[in-house]
Parts: structure tokens; sequence; C-alpha cells
């Protein structure tokens, strides 16, 4: 087989399609997208709930519908394809090792290469629950899979750890098919996830959201008999008082997403140690020229609508590299988290591009609020625009548009803060 | 059913006692009550392969553990196990302790170790960058090395199955036969194995086993916990560093593991039950600060798991106990083996096929234990992905032959759909997940399982010709999954669902 091309993109997902069809849209020749598991989409074929496109498409899909809408358009054009494939590293110098059964291990030599891999849920061992070790402990994501693409529900009585967006999908799924979902908790006093996922799926079958609430001891030898349960307070520090104990056979957590960075972190790239993704300047290209990152292997987000924005930026920069016409700034311009918010990406700002006229900033806050203002400081601290918010939540990713006529070659960093309005 | 020898435990002793009599002509039945082996202690516990000057060489743990340390280099090579010498440190911070470490040095001397050292200054960073700054000394014992308990265990048992030793699962000894001050059978909750010579390694609970014996002693557990962080971080100490002992244990270590994941722990504390193999909330505590003193800075964003184990620690005692019954004839208890239990194994296991001699000549003289002509040292050759990293092309000639071998189900280890059937099969075979796991490591890594264990899961029904609701995380009672949804009953039955919801 070719063991040459222009993009080699690791990752089917709604990441991985996208900038597919948006680099082949910029003349990008010869593509090769590797996908590890059998199907393409990554996580979409398993989210079988509505609410995806609505940004993108402007009507409602379920996840499988989304994904299908990329992958029909995707086998139209000339893109080689492989699924069941592994990869396992990939160099500086842009050499991929990957396997699969048919080829055995392949050795591709890439132009250019983008980072699709997605994320994964972080576990029960990562937030080191006390208590015994049974079966009957998911996170939601798996649980997710046992029931809509193996087709066996994993548990009849379940709490579910964590209010992210896969738990409260995952606490009505169960409902939906018959199990009684006793409670979900969340330590934090707010929804880490989407406020309609709180409404369509919890409020709607009256399943009770406890904040301020943590399991503190999980019982049953060989499979979840009940779990203790008790408040918290400000400092997120148990009330002993509270504890109670809840029978249940099955335990969910949704307890954050982790981005899957270890070929990453293997090829020499530096991660950022909030979003736990690479640093990336506008075009999502990391500290290595000609490797690309986008979707949930850069930042977790909240809608597969975003990552497909995020992967057509990276296809159209893919363009751009190729074609070896960029111009560079003579100086980055670093974007710096300021007060109360978590992250910024774009970490830094690059290229001096014609025609442009803003960037797109995203960010997410560290705790909900309201009437705010999203300042964006230069570093004397002079606000160089403002952006007014309703209502901000760390479950809600925020973006703001800086102006290409802010970015003058004496500015080193712009600091994006909030303030209460 | 009938055995010549009945061992009771599938734990590192009675896999190390079976592999060592398979040597011989005889007819050895292992139980074990778990779906497994290696499951009670010696699948929590540090890994540490001690190089031996804690003990008294007079005390059966000194003996034992100086005899046994030389030998893992071949034994796990034949095993075809990782086992890595890298070293220990016992980490000082005061004269005190300096005084301590010197008496630790004259008693490992005193006990035939020859290469101990005292470290103590630059030195000492040079060896350990990563230290806290305010360690002063360290006794260097080089000897001292890092093994998998549970994989070598595992492999044990497969070589004495291989050497035509019967490993029975989830059969579990309810009580002992005897007939006139002679063992005569043992009762299982599969029937009666007619025997007349038992050797009891049920670790926690041979004091159990000894007492329908006649025997009487008493295990109390001692349990410890353990924390262990993802692969990126095994290089941040490069030896096993432990505090200064104390009577009670040898402390909360830091040290790499043999798959380069960094482990801490263990603590120690008493419990009742000896399932209690929970997880507290000031033990996770307790090690992480005790790992501290040592490391100041551990990557506690990458703890990948925690877990406790349980010491078979006996009342009033010291040391092992590895003697044949005074009070019933065919009866030999191996029992207490706690630390350096793991260290001393393969000479606990040869001590226990001289006192069976001896028994043998007692009990059945007409039986004669010969050397078998056919016994085989060493488990084939069994080529993992993750360790062909840099020798890709040796393993696309793996693929070539099997293709099972190139597709890749736990991305995190680097396991493929071969070496997973493989387990399945294997002389003591892998029947749930958590047997797969500590074979191969699919799902040991940073995700848990949360990627592959949906297909680890549907690999072991296929190659188990079960249902996937029978597949279980540890035996039974731990099925993963509880019915299939209505969408599949549906398309399986073509019934309908009153209660169905439109959304």
């Amino acid at each position: 087989m070719k063991l040459e091309y222009d993009l080699v993109i690791i990752g089917g997902g709604p990441a991985g399609l996208a900038v597919a069809l948006e680099a082949k849209r910029n003349a990008v020749k010869d593509i090769l997208l590797l996908e590890r598991d059998k199907y393409l989409g990554g996580i979409l074929p398993q989210c079988i709930h509505n609410g995806f496109g609505l940004q993108y498409f402007k009507e409602e899909l379920t996840g499988p519908e989304y994904a299908e809408r990329f992958i029909s358009k995707l086998k139209e054009c000339q893109i080689d394809i492989k699924t069941e494939t592994m990869v396992i590293k990939i160099t500086p110098d842009k050499r991929i090792v990957a396997i699969n059964r048919d080829d055995g291990l392949l050795h591709i030599q890439a132009k250019a290469v983008v980072l699709a891999m997605g994320c994964r849920e972080r576990t029960r061992e990562a937030i080191a629950i006390p208590g015994n070790r049974p079966a009957g402990i998911f996170t939601a994501g798996t649980a997710q899979r046992y029931i809509n693409i193996e087709g066996y529900i994993p548990g009849r009585e379940v709490v579910v750890l964590g209010s992210g967006d896969i738990g409260m999908i995952m606490a009505r799924r169960m409902t939906l098919e018959g199990a009684r979902v006793k409670a979900v908790l969340e330590i934090m006093p707010f929804s880490t996830g989407l406020i309609r996922n709180k409404v369509q799926c919890l409020d709607d079958f009256n399943i009770p959201l406890k904040f301020n609430h943590t399991i503190t001891r999980i019982k049953g030898e060989k499979r979840v008999e009940r779990v203790t349960v008790a408040q918290v307070d400000k400092n997120l520090q148990l009330i002993p008082e509270t504890e109670e104990e809840i029978s249940c056979d099955t335990i969910l957590l949704s307890v954050g997403l982790i981005p899957e960075n270890e070929l990453t972190r293997e090829v020499g790239i530096k991660l950022d140690p909030v979003t736990r993704g690479p640093i990336v300047n506008e075009n999502r290209e990391t500290e290595i020229e000609g490797i690309f990152a986008c979707g949930n292997v850069l930042h977790v987000h909240d809608l597969a609508d975003f990552v497909t924005e995020e992967g057509e930026i990276v296809g159209r920069a893919v363009g751009e590299y190729l074609k070896r016409n960029r111009k560079f700034r003579s100086q980055s311009i670093k974007i710096v988290p300021g007060d109360d918010i978590a992250y910024v990406v774009p970490q830094h700002i690059d290229f001096i591009i014609p025609g442009r006229k803003k960037i797109k900033i995203f960010m997410r806050v560290k705790k909900p609020a309201e009437r705010v203002r999203i300042n964006l400081l230069d570093d004397e601290g002079r606000i160089l625009g403002s952006y007014k918010k309703r209502i901000v939540t760390p479950g809600e990713m925020v973006s703001v548009y800086l102006p290409e006529v802010l970015l003058d070659d004496k500015l080193k960093n712009i600091t994006i803060s909030i303030k209460r309005d | 059913m009938k055995a010549e020898v009945v061992i009771i435990g599938g734990g590192v002793i009675g896999a190390s006692i079976a592999r060592e009599l398979s040597r011989y002509s005889l007819n050895i039945i292992l139980i074990e009550k778990e779906d497994d082996v290696a499951m009670g202690t010696s699948k929590g516990n540090s890994g540490i392969i001690h190089a031996g000057y804690n003990d008294d060489f007079k005390t059966l743990k000194g003996e034992l553990n100086i005899k046994s340390n030389p030998k893992f280099d071949k034994l796990c090579a034949d095993l075809k196990i990782p086992f890595k010498r890298i070293g220990s440190l016992v980490i000082g911070f005061s004269e005190e302790n300096f005084r301590k470490l010197k008496e630790l040095k004259e008693n490992g001397e005193k006990n035939g170790i020859k290469n101990l050292e005292i470290i103590r200054g630059h030195k000492l960073f040079e060896l350990e960058p990563n230290l806290n700054p305010q360690a002063k000394y360290a006794l260097y014992a080089p000897s001292a090395g890092i093994i998998s308990p549970y994989k070598f265990t595992i492999a044990l048992a497969d070589n004495a199955v291989i050497n035509g030793v019967k490993v029975l699962l989830e059969t579990k000894a309810k009580d002992i036969r005897i007939k006139e001050r002679q063992v005569c059978g043992v009762v299982t909750n599969r029937g009666l194995i007619e025997t007349r010579t038992i050797i009891n390694a049920a670790g926690l609970h041979a004091d159990e086993i000894a007492k329908s014996a006649g025997d009487n002693f008493k295990i109390n557990p001692l349990k410890g916990e353990y924390q262990l962080f993802d692969k990126q971080w095994g290089n941040l100490v490069n030896h096993i560093l432990f505090p200064i002992p104390t009577k009670l244990s040898k402390g909360i270590l830091v040290a790499p593991t043999v798959h380069n994941n960094l482990l801490i722990g263990p603590n120690s504390c008493r419990v009742k039950e000896k399932d209690d193999l929970s997880t507290t909330k000031a033990g996770t505590q307790e090690v992480y600060e005790g790992a501290r003193k040592l490391i100041p800075h551990l990557p506690h964003q990458d703890l990948i798991n925690y877990f406790a184990g349980l010491r078979a620690d006996i009342e009033g005692r010291n040391d092992f106990i590895i003697e044949a019954s005074k009070k019933i004839r065919g009866f030999i208890n191996v029992a207490g083996i706690e630390s350096p239990g793991l260290s001393s194994a393969p000479a606990i296991a040869e001590m226990v096929s001289g006192i069976l001699k001896e028994v043998v000549k007692e009990i059945s003289p007409q039986l004669e234990l010969n050397y078998k002509d056919d016994f085989v040292e060493a488990l084939p050759e069994q080529p993992k992905f993750a360790d062909y990293l840099d020798k890709t092309g040796e393993w696309q000639e793996i693929v070539e032959k099997d293709a099972d071998y190139g597709e890749i189900i736990c991305r995190c280890e680097k396991v493929s759909k071969g070496e997973m059937i493989r387990a399945i099969h294997q002389p003591v075979p892998a029947r749930s997940l958590d047997a797969i796991k500590r074979r191969i490591r699919a799902g040991m890594g940073r995700c848990q399982g949360g990627f592959c264990s949906p297909k680890v899961l549907k690999i072991l029904s296929e190659e188990l010709k079960i249902s996937p609701l029978k597949i279980t995380k540890k035996g039974k009672g731990s099925e993963i999954l509880k019915t299939k949804t209505k969408e599949m009953i549906k398309e399986e039955t073509g019934v309908k669902f009153k209660d169905e919801v439109r959304v």
C-alpha cells in the first residue's frame, strides 16, 4: 500500500472527519484517516440521543445521524481510510507507526499530521473513592457502549456520581431501559454539564440531582451493594453527620474527561497543564510545525458541533501549511487566562493572515456567574475589548472574538479575565 | 477424585510448592477457592524481592529469604516473567537512623550478604535525584529486585500444570477427613478428594484449615493500602526506597514496578475480617503522606489505581510456620507467610518438598519420590506486543502468522487480541476480566478498562462459548451485565413492550 501522504489524521471521530473534509476542500491531495475502532464517528455512534447539529446544521440530529452526514460525504471524496488501525508511535519528523490485522505494521511518512484522538473518562481509580472494588462500577461512557452498541444493560439500581453530560444522559437512558436511578450526586454547587441536559434528562424524569454531595464509600464484595453518600461544605470537606446509605447495584461515573495525549507526549509536544491538551496557536498547530491538534484531544468540548468547527479550522490551516505561504508575526502574542478563567484556546497567535478580521478565542470559566464582562487586557492592564455575558458556567464553553485591528506588533500578551458587570 | 498430594491454596506459596513437587512423579491436585490463582495476599503486595538484611538468619524468614534471592534471575527467565534487580535503598534522615542502618547492614552481613553499602551525601542524590533533600544516609542493597507477584504466581501455576499438576479453581476446602490420626481426604464444594497428604497453603485462611486438622494458631489480617501511578512516572525513582523499618513493617515504600508504573505503600492496619480489602480515606492519606517523606513531589494527578492487600500475621509469632503437623500424619502447614514471603517462596517450596519426603517415608513407604525425566523447567515464550514496540519487524512476522496479533484491544497497555485469546486458553486459564488483566494487562492502564472492557468481555464470551451475561469481573457473583436491552430482546423474539417510551 501507499506509505506517503500529505496529511495523516489520527482519529476518525467528529474532529478527524471535519479535518478530512475541510482539508480536501482546501486542495490537500493525499489524505489518510486512521481510526482504531471498527467504525468511523468516534463516540457519536453510541450517542443515540438527540441534541447534535443544532449549531452546525441548524437542525436537531442524533449522534449517529450527525456522524453519517460527514461519513457519507467522506466516502465521495478520495480519502484513504483505515479502520481498526491503532497508531502506536509518531516521530517529530512525522513518521507514523500503526498496526492492524490486514497490514500488520504500517510505517507511514506524512507531511502534516493531525492529532484527533479524543479523550477518555476519568475513572473511579483516578478520584480514589474509598471502599471495595466490586463489579458494577462503570464510567458513564462505558455503560453507554454496553447499552447502545452491545445491547446489554449493566445494572438495575443506579447511583450516578458527577453531573457531566454523559452522566445525565445515561441517567435518562438507564431509566428508559427500566432501571431505577436513585440519585445523581454532584460535589460542586452547580452542574458541570449543559443546562439543557439537566432539564431534559433529570428534571423531566424526576431524577434527584443532589449538589454538594459525593460518594464516601463503596460497599459490596463481588457486586456493588450500596454506597455511602455525604454532603460537603464550601471547601469540599465532608460533613460526617450528613452521611447516609443508598442501596444500589451500579455506580455510573461522570467525573470529567481527559484528553488522550499519550502519543502527543511521546513525540515531545508540550501540554497545557489545565486543558491537558497540547499548547497551540490559532491554527491549532502544536509546537512542532505541521503537527496539529483538534477536538477533545486539544480540550474537552461541550458539543460535537464545536469540535467540527475546530476540525475545519485545522483543515484550512493544513492547506495553508502545505502551500508554504504562511507569514509569521514578528513575535507571537500569548493569550493568558486571567481572573476566574480556567483556560483559553488557542494559547498564542503566530500568524499574519491578510483579510482576517477576527480570531475566535474559546475558554472555560472557573465558576458560575451572572451579568459579567469578559475583558481583554494588554500588558499594561488596558482594556482592549469587553464583552457582556448574561450567564457563564464551567459546564458551557465561552467564546469571544478578538478583533484583528487590536493586534499590533508591540503586543506580547493578551490577558482574558472576568469582571462583574 | 484421588490424589497423592493435595495443596490447598493457589497463592504464590501454593503455586511454588506445586511447581517444585511437579518435578516428581506424583499425582498432585491444587485447589483454589477463587476463580483464579493469586487472588489473596499474592495479588496485593509490594512485589519486592528483598535482599534479606531485615530478619535474623536464625529465623525461617531470614534463612529462606537469603536462600531464595539468588534464584530469581533464572526462575523468572524460565517462567518468562519480568524481574528487575534494581537494588534498594533504606533512607535515613538522622544520626539515630544512621545507627539503625548500620545495624541492618551488620545483620545483613551476618546473613551472608556481601555487597551492602552505606551511602551518604551527594552520591545519594546521584542515585535518586528526586529524593527528599533532607535525606542524609542510605543502606544500599544491590541484590533487591522487583517482580509482578501475581504474574509470578500464575506462571508458577502454569508451569506446574504443564508438568502434570491439576489446578481446580472455584474449589473450596470445607473440611479435612481424618482417620486414625492420618489424613485421608479433603471435602470440597465439588466433592471429596481422597488423599493421604495435604499441604495447607491457604494464606489468610490457613488457621481455619489447620483447625479442622486439629492444629491451633491464629491468623490476624494486617491490611496495607497501595497507590499506583501512570507509566510515565516509573522513572521518578531508580531503586526501591524504604523508610527506616519498624518492628511491625518495612514501612511505606516508593518503587517502580516491572511495568514502569510508580507504586507507593503499604501502611499497616489491623482489621477484623479476612476479606476486608476496602480502601479508606485515612489510609489513602497515610500512604500518600508517608511516601512523600521519601519523594516530596508525587504526581497525584496521574493516580491510576489504588488497592489493599492483607498480610497473614500469626498471633504471637514473628516467623513463618513450615512444618508437618505434630497431631495428624500427612498434614503439612505452610502458614503465616507474610513479608518476606514472596522473596522466600522458592526456598519455602524446597523446604516443603523436603518435609514431604519425610512424611511420605513415614506414611506411604511404598511411594517412591523420584525425579521425572520429562520435567519441563521453562514456559514457552509468549510474545507481547508492548515488548515489541521497537522491534516491529519481528512483530510483523507474528501478525502474518496470526492476524489476531495485529488487532489491538487495549490501547493503554497495547495488548492484542491474540494475546487475549492465548490468556483464555493458557494452562491456568483466564475466565474473568480481572484474570485477563493480571495475565496480559488489558484494563490495567490509565483508562482502567473504560475502553477495552466491552471488547474483552465479548472475546471472553466468544472463546468460552458462554453468554456475555455470564462473564464476571472476578468470579461468580461479580457478573458485569444484568440483562439484554429491550431493543435486543425485541430483535431476537419480536416481543413488544407495553411501557415503551418514545423520546
